[in-house]
């Protein structure tokens, strides 16, 4: 399985998802690196990203929409505070409208991403830090739409941790 | 799985009373098995009226419920909002776990195969 461990902490409002991967780190870097990898991966099968934009380095951003299963559409912001290849990425999460202007109401969360090599593979280490507990939910709400969509859509077996 | 909508006050009330670490293991020792606040205040290094205090806190957050028995006041866990509480956090596990799921997949296709889309 990737996912080795999944840590909510609701007292310090972060989720650290820990994954181990058969390959360099050099080679998941470029999964974060490369736009048309990246969309591969960060939106759900039922509503893909399409990354408008991505200037990987610190304070530099990136746009995309994701396109939802009767072509609605929902869009994000990134901007990057850490960039160290192929170790270490933190950047700013946050919401957008259709026209990729960023939502001042929605929350914003930060995202920590530490990429490191191990025995077999890749270790990447993900800590998702939510500001306060109305953000939280928030996103929580957010992400129900993406989550209940995956559900139907594919993946009852990543519902079963224990 | 739905998450019920939280009103605001609702979301910081819990979270508030969460954030003690005596009023978490006041609603992990009921989960474990209810108790009386006299019960309860055994186990702290602090006043009957302290431990008193942390269990209204956690009442009004809707985490525990008091009854009455006899002399002696009884405590519960309020599953509902315990399990919600926990639920909010798994929803947004549940989003970045697909993601790894898709990236594992990606990693694991034949390198030489690049992009097939």
């Amino acid at each position: 399985m990737t996912v080795i461990s999944a840590t909510p902490d609701t007292d310090a409002r972060t989720l650290t998802i820990v994954s181990e991967f058969r390959a360099t780190p050099e080679r998941v870097w470029e999964l974060w690196a490369d736009p048309r990898q990246l969309e591969r991966w960060w939106g759900p099968p039922t509503w893909p990203a399409t990354f408008t934009e991505l200037d990987l380095r610190p304070g530099g951003r990136a746009s995309y929409y994701m396109t939802g299963p009767e072509g609605e559409k929902a869009g994000g912001w990134w901007e990057f505070v850490t960039v160290d290849a192929p170790r270490t990425l933190h950047f700013d999460d946050g919401f957008a409208d259709e026209d990729g202007r960023p939502s001042t109401e929605m929350p914003v969360t930060r995202a920590e991403v530490a990429i490191e090599p191990v025995a077999d593979g890749t270790r990447m280490t993900i800590v998702s830090r939510f500001a306060d507990a109305e953000q939280m939910r928030q996103l929580t709400d957010m992400g129900m739409v993406e989550g209940m969509s995956e559900a139907l859509g594919q993946i009852d077996h990543l519902l079963t941790g224990d | 799985m739905v998450v019920r909508q939280w009103e605001q006050a609702e979301v910081d009330r819990v979270f508030a009373a969460l954030a003690d670490a005596t009023r978490r293991d006041i609603v992990s020792r009921v989960l474990r098995a209810e108790s009386s606040v006299t019960a309860l205040a055994e186990g702290y290094d602090m006043s009957f009226a302290a431990v008193q205090r942390h269990v209204a806190v956690l009442e009004r957050a809707h985490l525990v419920t008091k009854h009455r028995r006899g002399r002696e006041q009884l405590v519960r866990p309020d599953l509902g909002t315990i399990r919600s509480a926990a639920a909010l956090l798994e929803e947004y596990e549940r989003v970045w776990r697909g993601r790894m799921d898709r990236f594992g997949q990606i990693l694991d296709e034949p390198p030489t195969e690049g992009d097939h889309s």
